[in-house]
């Protein structure tokens, strides 16, 4: 499949002089689980279908372009300074989409911080995803409302919150699961390994859902890992699978199958979601440092939205006035989003002194009170210039 | 109910064992915490009677028994979990400063995370490395952080109960050395509020400000400075964040003398704090610098070595002396 060959044209690494030093494992890259080809022909798996309406099938696309125009219109509020950064999820629709549709509303997500498309299946409003961006909190909205937790900033720490939660789900006799998102770089750190140990000790409901996007900032998957990703699960004694990541009815396919053994009490499944970051890491990165514009090209020729819309316009699934009605809703969200965000107002200053403890702690009482004095004395100083 | 006498450990066991009767939302947590009942036996009996979904043995890795009890907690769940040895908190340090810490302010106070960390910790057993340290104020600078230590059983039984019962996760230092000492612990009585420190002895010459386990040798530098004709006041500050600076004060503008004593190095610690805070608030009360007494800026030493980095009695009187002769 064209997924592996670009993987495969990737230039080796540099084997070792050593006697008997490592080689790459691999013979040839795995087979992905794949329902939609690059060119929009719908194709038969062996393990894993689906079998949905067209309606259902225009709403897949239809999250999908939402998502990419609500990420584009961020972006552009970054470029504008208006949010302090961005990470985008620009290639990443299909995982996202495919994988947070598979959802029920009693699971629980616990993302990192370029979930968007899942934020947007959980009905998270796209606009409370920009604060922590532009810097007037660390996360706005109540993950208990949309059983989606805020975005973990530092890498994998999340997916051992996923795997407590799920045990927790287990104690409580419910038949819930959840999802731990993740990257291919955050698989290299200590927390994931260790999620990995927990869930399948205690047989979490957990679905370790990892995107690998092919870069931890510049850092390809060659620096991350020697075998496939996905391999790594047998390891820790559950299932690893990888899924076209750009596919977004095999992603939802994998992931709802995942999201049953869990249910069933089977314990945790590693999905490797293989994709592409079109975009930079955040807006801090440049990409063009580190990678290749034959690579992007490659990968955009496997874009997961447009794949979609050919199936759709061949099946013919969707007219004319489903694409322009969509164009006009993806203009009106991008609209939404720059005019709330703008209007954000920063915070109150006092709210820094706000939520350190449940309980209240003396010294930060003590510190409230400082720095209250201290602004009122400015207040004060006016008065008297006056 | 009468009092009973009991050792720290007892009343720890003891504690754990009310919080898992109480509450079915309480979990135990931890590395040999089930069937062996820790290594120092604190959670001795509990999996025999609550089971393994309720006292939970681990695999070996710190920074999943904390991030699980994290999710744990976000499930509704009481995780109290034990980090085998102070030395071995490191591996977990990321989730307790970075997740733990900080997920009420993240959450803007949707999240409550009642999570209390169980360390057992500082020197004078005779541990190999990694045994033996006091970490406290590296987790005392951490905003989103309670941390406390009992100095003896009624405070092990009760301030056990009361970290359990806080919304806030709370780091609970136990005194390891101490863990055999006896006294006697009321299991009726109305708790000393948890962030509030305590006078162990009263005196109108100097105040010793200690915590954990060197409340008991300050208690004995200032039974030996009786004999010696000067009065020394002990207070028990049992939690080092927040601490309770308004009772140390108290104290100080009485004796005009102070000197903290910890185990932890003296450098950057909890003493260099309340040095620091009593000299802003009483300053024309004092007749003399705060001094401390403490751990040396040098890795916790072999054990052959512990009672010259350790302070002792003498070391205590030493500063006791000091300050006087100002």
């Amino acid at each position: 499949m064209t997924v592996e060959s670009t993987a495969a044209t990737r230039k080796p690494r540099r084997s070792s002089k050593r006697a008997g030093a490592a080689k790459t494992p691999q013979a040839s890259e795995p087979q992905l689980v794949q329902l939609l080809t690059p060119e929009g022909e719908r194709i038969e798996h062996p393990e894993y279908e689906v079998d949905l309406t067209p309606e259902e099938l225009r709403g897949l696309y239809r999250d999908m372009v939402l998502t990419r125009r609500f990420d584009a219109e961020a972006t552009a509020l970054q470029r504008q300074g208006e949010l302090g950064l961005w990470a985008s999820l620009l290639g990443q629709e299909a995982a996202q989409i495919g994988s947070g549709r598979a959802l029920r509303d009693d699971d629980y997500v616990f993302p990192t911080y370029r979930e968007h498309g899942v934020a947007w299946c959980r009905g998270v409003d796209p606009t409370n995803l920009l604060g922590m961006f532009r810097g007037v909190n660390h996360g706005g909205w109540d993950p208990n409302s949309n059983n989606f937790h805020l975005y973990t900033i530092v890498i994998g720490s999340q997916t051992l919150h996923a795997t407590g939660y799920a045990m927790g789900i287990v104690k409580d006799g419910a038949d819930s699961a959840v999802v731990a998102y993740f990257g291919d770089g955050a698989s290299s750190q200590g927390d994931v390994a260790e999620a990995f140990t927990f869930s399948a000790v205690y047989n979490a409901p957990v679905v370790f859902f990892c995107q690998n996007n092919q870069w931890a900032i510049s850092e390809p998957t060659e620096k991350q890992m020697r075998v496939p990703l996905y391999q790594r699960a047998q390891g820790f004694g559950f299932p690893g699978v990888r899924v076209d990541g750009n596919d977004v009815l095999a992603c939802l396919a994998v992931t709802k199958s995942a999201l049953e053994r869990a249910r069933r009490g089977e314990g945790p499944t590693l999905v490797e979601a293989y994709t592409y970051r079109m975009g930079a890491h955040t807006t801090s990165d440049d990409p063009t440092k580190y990678r290749t514009d034959d690579e992007r090209q490659a990968w955009e020729a496997k874009d997961p939205i447009q794949r979609l819309k050919t199936y759709l316009e061949k099946q013919k699934f969707a007219d004319e006035a489903f694409f322009t009605g969509l164009e006009s809703e993806s203009e009106a969200l991008g609209k939404r989003v720059r005019e709330v965000v703008r209007a954000m107002p920063d915070p109150d200053s006092m709210a820094m002194f706000e939520n350190t403890h449940a309980d209240g702690h003396a010294l930060v009482d003590e510190e409230r009170a400082q720095f209250a004095a201290y602004q009122a004395s400015f207040a004060d100083s006016a008065e008297e210039g006056n | 109910m009468a009092a009973k006498s009991m050792t720290i450990a007892k009343a720890l066991n003891e504690s754990l064992r009310k919080a898992l009767d109480t509450d079915p939302k309480v979990l135990i947590m931890g590395e040999d915490v089930g069937k062996l009942g820790g290594v120092f036996r604190i959670t001795d009996g509990l999996h025999k009677d609550f089971g393994e979904g309720r006292v939970i043995d681990t695999p070996l890795a710190e920074s999943g028994i904390v991030g699980t009890a994290i999710g744990l907690a976000l499930r509704g769940y009481r995780p109290v979990v034990e980090i085998q040895f102070d030395g071995f908190v490191f591996p977990a340090y990321d989730q307790i400063v970075t997740q733990l810490a900080k997920m009420f302010a993240r959450s803007l106070g949707k999240i409550k995370l009642p999570v209390v960390v169980r360390i057992p910790y500082g020197g004078g057993i005779g541990a190999v490395e990694h045994h033996s340290e006091s970490p406290e104020a590296l987790f005392a600078h951490v905003a989103g952080l309670k941390v406390v230590s009992p100095s003896n059983a009624s405070d092990a039984y009760w301030m056990m109960q009361q970290a359990i019962q806080s919304d806030d996760p709370v780091i609970f230092f136990e005194p390891k050395r101490r863990y055999w000492d006896k006294g006697d612990v009321d299991t009726d009585a109305i708790p000393h509020p948890l962030h509030k420190a305590k006078v162990a002895r009263e005196g109108s010459d100097l105040t010793l400000a200690a915590y954990g386990p060197m409340v008991k040798v300050c208690l004995e530098a200032a039974a030996a400075a009786a004999e010696e004709g000067k009065s020394v006041e002990v207070v028990d500050l049992r939690s080092m964040s927040p601490i309770d600076f308004d009772s140390v004060q108290a104290s100080v503008e009485k004796t005009r003398r102070l000197v903290v004593v910890h185990e932890a190095p003296v450098f950057l610690g909890t003493g260099a704090e309340i040095a620091a805070r009593i000299t802003e608030r009483s300053f024309y009360h004092l007749e003399a610098p705060v001094l401390r007494v403490g751990g040396y800026h040098v890795p916790y030493p072999p054990a052959r070595l512990e009672d010259e980095y350790l302070p002792g009695l003498d070391r205590v009187l030493d500063a006791v002396d000091r300050s006087l002769a100002y």
